[in-house]
């Protein structure tokens, strides 16, 4: 044992070392299921603050579902929004402190259902925030039901039939229809199941904090994920399921740059 | 002496504000509270003081952004009226949770739902018991006059930040849109970031490397800490009573007694003066803090009447308080107008003699 140890010691030298935590992610373990996207968007965040070294002046709002917890994973000053309000506290922030870095973490279930007219109106506004969407069709934390993101047919909890449009509505493309509005300056949709995603992610997040950096209003990042407890999958399964299901309805890439519209929608 | 004007109720909330160094003020329109919010808009105190002004897409946003703001420990303020108010009691009873001071304004008018637009006081429960879920208590301040509608902005805020607790100002309709001449406190500077970091060092202002991060939440899964924390709210709600605030007037030889407050404690006094013109001895009660009540006060003097008249405009809220102070000891009547409706002076002396003094 002590053999093993002391071998492992050989290779951990800091010249060795390629990759570490980022400091701004606490040492508490994660409260997320094993295969999750939440851990990494997480991580893309806090590696974002760190190197930006802006983590004395920035404020961040954890929702309601999955992330809830989300302020014990972040080392940052942060607040708990009421489920759906998260966008009408960083509004707040943001206009009482224009200095400080203000990014909302949100699902679906908290910014397109019952967040869904505090979203609208703060991307409306233009407020110059950060939100980043958390998209993975079903209420995670309450157990699986359906989200206004639920695909067409899908089984959950609350639509055990499979979601029939006729009666429970389409999946809402919000990511699309606050793109519509003048208020909002970059929106994109990515994904984190695999690494040329999570570079591209990474990007995108370190963009976003750069247009507020710059004033230039509110950035929109939607990342589509999986929830293979909710679906009830392998973690495998569920990133295998989500490229052929979710990318239909969710397609990834840039849809406003610098205030313009790069997609037809 | 400061300076005087003549003005409405809801504009003096208005120029309150901005003189009590408020940091932010979020608002929705709705009647009869709209002024207040036209007022500083009109008014841009962005010019003045650097106080953002923001009108919301609704309530429900507006003491959200109270929450963002007030957990960050800037002074923070809304107002609205009763449907409005409803809107807002998820906001506020997250805001009691996670201990965030801000200042509420409540114009009442008369319900139940989309109800009236006139004056009513029906919102008392509402106010004084929680109002949204779970175990808390608003510091709750009830001004009668156009004065105390600008002098309890500057108090509202003081409270609001020594207990980190919302503080509501429960006005109506009449004290709203009514104007009377007002002498207006000198205005007190917006607080710098270095001041709101040493005095609230709780607030979410950035991580900076000397101190742990701060998180403003009302979540614990843990019931025992959860427990604890309800624990150390009540503890909180009892201190309170350090700030009970009341006025007596004529009770010094009253034989009986009338409890009322607001518009209504206005127009009880007026009532006073024409029962005491026919020889009735009767004083008057006002709670001007409604929660903490000031139940010992009221305690006191009831040993020394025959009767009370409860008079609000409501079926019948404020009583409720008033019988458990008194401990039903003495008779205790309710009377008032209800939906919007006001009782007028001779109103409430036929009811104190009919309910109260004709029989006791």
């Amino acid at each position: 044992m002590d053999v093993k140890f002391e071998s492992w010691k050989e290779i951990i030298k800091d010249e060795n070392i390629v990759f570490k935590k980022t400091k701004v992610l606490t040492d508490n373990v994660l409260s997320y299921c094993p295969g999750c996207g939440h851990g990494v968007a997480h991580r893309l965040i806090a590696e974002t603050i760190e190197e930006m070294g802006i983590q004395d002046q920035t404020i961040g709002i954890a929702p309601v579902g999955c992330s809830v917890l989300a302020y014990e994973f972040f080392d940052i000053d942060m607040q708990q929004a009421a489920h759906g309000r998260a966008t009408a506290l960083a509004t707040a922030i943001k206009r009482l402190y224009p200095n400080k870095f203000v990014f909302t973490y949100q699902g679906d279930g908290d910014l397109a259902a019952i967040g869904g007219n505090e979203t609208l109106h703060a991307c409306n506004r233009g407020e110059n925030i950060v939100i980043i969407f958390i998209n993975n069709g079903i209420y995670g934390m309450t157990g699986g039901q359906m989200a206004p993101t639920t695909l067409e047919g899908m089984v959950t909890s609350t639509s055990p039939y499979g979601r029939d449009p006729q009666m429970m509505g389409h999946p809402l493309r919000i990511t699309e229809l606050v793109a519509m509005l003048p208020g909002t300056y970059y929106v994109t949709r990515q994904a984190v199941h695999k690494p040329a995603n999570v570079r591209k992610t990474k990007k995108a997040i370190r963009k976003a904090f750069e247009n507020q950096q710059q004033n230039k209003g509110l950035s929109f990042i939607e990342i589509v994920s999986n929830c293979n407890s909710g679906w009830k999958m392998t973690p495998v399964e569920a990133n295998k399921w989500m490229e052929e299901n979710m990318f239909k309805v969710f397609p990834l890439g840039d849809i406003k740059v610098d205030g313009e519209l790069v997609k037809e929608l | 002496m400061g300076e005087i004007r003549l003005m409405m109720g809801n504009e003096a909330i208005a120029e309150a504000a901005v003189r009590a160094g408020c940091d932010g003020y979020f608002g929705y329109p709705i009647t009869p509270q709209s002024e207040v919010l036209e007022y500083l808009m009109a008014e841009n105190p962005y010019e003045r003081t650097g106080m953002v002004v923001l009108q919301a897409e609704s309530e429900v946003a507006s003491i959200n952004m109270l929450y963002g703001g007030g957990a960050a420990g800037k002074r923070v303020m809304t107002t609205s009226s009763s449907p409005g108010i409803s809107l807002m009691m998820e906001g506020i009873s997250y805001m009691a949770g996670a201990e965030i001071p801000c200042l509420i304004a409540n114009v009442v008018r008369g319900g139940p739902g989309l109800g009236t637009i006139q004056p009513s006081q029906s919102d008392y429960f509402q106010a004084t018991k929680g109002g949204g879920h779970g175990d808390y208590y608003l510091f709750v301040l009830a001004p009668s006059s156009v004065q105390e509608m600008s002098d309890f902005v500057k108090l509202g805020f003081e409270i609001a930040f020594k207990y980190r607790n919302p503080v509501m100002i429960l006005s109506d309709g009449v004290i709203g849109q009514v104007m009377e001449k007002v002498e207006l406190f000198d205005p007190i500077p917006r607080r710098t970031e270095e001041e709101i970091i040493k005095e609230c060092p709780w607030a979410t202002t950035g991580k900076t490397p000397d101190r742990e991060r701060n998180i403003i939440t009302s979540l614990d899964l843990d019931p025992i800490r959860q427990e604890k924390h309800v624990m150390h709210l009540k503890e909180k709600y009892d201190k309170m009573k350090e700030d009970v605030m009341w006025e007596n007037i004529k009770t010094d030889d009253a034989e009986y007694l009338i409890v009322a407050y607001g518009s209504s404690a206005r127009i009880s006094q007026k009532t006073i003066d024409l029962a005491r013109a026919e020889g009735i001895k009767v004083g008057l009660f006002r709670p001007i803090t409604l929660y903490p009540f000031p139940d010992k006060e009221l305690e006191r003097l009831s040993k020394q009447v025959k009767g009370i008249l409860s008079v609000e405009m409501s079926l019948g809220q404020l009583v409720e308080d008033v019988r458990l102070a008194v401990h039903d000891r003495v008779p205790v009547e309710h009377y008032g107008r209800v939906g919007g409706s006001i009782h007028t002076p001779f109103q409430v002396l036929n009811a104190l003699k009919e309910k109260i003094v004709n029989k006791y």
